[in-house]
């Protein structure tokens, strides 16, 4: 069973890898590049800031990524109104020419959870235009469904909160999301470690979407590739099927032939 | 005039928005900008003239999650 046959298909377009990184929180843009390249990653999300017009010193990000190799998926990190969230599609569209967003309408500073409310005021107006939405949402079900019917071309389920590196919090919620909806399922945020990658994976998920959890750690390259490893063990398994769970053994070698 | 640019005003002699941009030393290949809360097109940047109380918002990419 190999992963070369085993594609990631999100709007009709195809990719190899079933891990998304981020590009926020490193040491350095070389840092930066050297762990999107140890990941494997063929997605790679940005944010819509603001350009400092008094220091125009700083490096830009793009000279730093090549936008023929990764495909750039474009935030709305920050965002916390719909009409925000549809401003920052709007102009992120127009930076990088491409109608593929990461939908995120946050309801709280503390938890950055999602306000599903504004979420999914905000991708029927970005469906309308034309936007392929990917929104981060909470392991809700029927938010999930609700985002589906309105047309958008996967949901992002949180594993826990953004940033916290506490695992897939609610498994359950993320099997059933798999249950309701079609289009591709994506874990996004939470992941801390790759064993937390390897069971979002081993539950079915299309895929899982992190930065803090490579960039936060200790030496982000090898993490890195320590996720990719992750992400491609779990999908494997998942696909191998795993044996059912029994409270009690079962030998493994043969009882019969037995000396004595 | 005054125009305000990324939330700050700006004195300025009348110009396009590309030229604008050039004063600021900002790559118009690399940017997306919203002009009174619409889209300005890339292809609009030269022919788009300035007028005092213009808001403008110039935005590009940067590292996030």
């Amino acid at each position: 069973m190999s992963n070369t046959t085993d594609k990631l298909v999100i709007a009709g377009r195809e990719f190899s890898s079933r891990l998304m990184v981020g590009t926020g929180k490193y040491a350095s843009n070389e840092q930066m590049v050297r762990a999107i390249e140890a990941s494997g990653a063929e997605i790679i999300t940005v944010a819509v800031r603001r350009v400092n017009i008094t220091d125009r010193t700083k490096e830009s990000l793009l000279d730093f990524i090549d936008t023929k190799k990764y495909t750039l998926l474009p935030n709305t990190a920050g965002c916390y109104t719909a009409d925000d969230a549809v401003r920052t599609c709007r102009l992120a569209r127009e930076a990088g020419m491409s109608d593929m967003v990461k939908l995120e309408v946050l309801g709280d500073e503390n938890t950055l959870f999602p306000d599903n409310e504004e979420l999914l005021k905000a991708a029927r107006i970005l469906v309308k235009e034309g936007f392929t939405v990917l929104p981060y949402t909470s392991d809700d079900p029927i938010v999930c469904k609700k985002l589906e019917e309105i047309g958008c071309a996967a949901v992002m389920p949180l594993g826990a909160p953004i940033g916290s590196g506490l695992g897939i919090r609610n498994p359950y919620n993320i099997r059933i999301i798999l249950d309701t909806v079609k289009v591709p399922v994506i874990v996004d945020a939470g992941v801390g470690t790759a064993s937390d990658a390897a069971i979002a994976m081993e539950l079915g998920v299309d895929g899982v979407l992190m930065n803090t959890g490579i960039a936060g750690a200790k030496d982000p390259i090898a993490m890195a590739e320590a996720m990719n490893l992750a992400v491609r063990a779990g999908r494997l398994a998942y696909r191998a099927g795993r044996i059912p769970k029994k409270l009690y053994a079962t030998a493994s070698s043969p009882i019969e032939g037995m000396i004595g | 005039m005054e125009i305000i640019v990324n939330g700050e005003p700006k004195a300025i002699t009348p110009m396009s928005v590309l030229e604008l941009l050039a004063s600021l030393d900002i790559d118009p290949r690399r940017v997306a900008v919203e002009l009174n809360l619409d889209i300005l097109p890339k292809g609009d940047y030269e022919t788009t003239r300035l007028s005092g109380g213009d808001r403008l918002e110039i935005v590009h990419f940067v590292g996030g999650g």
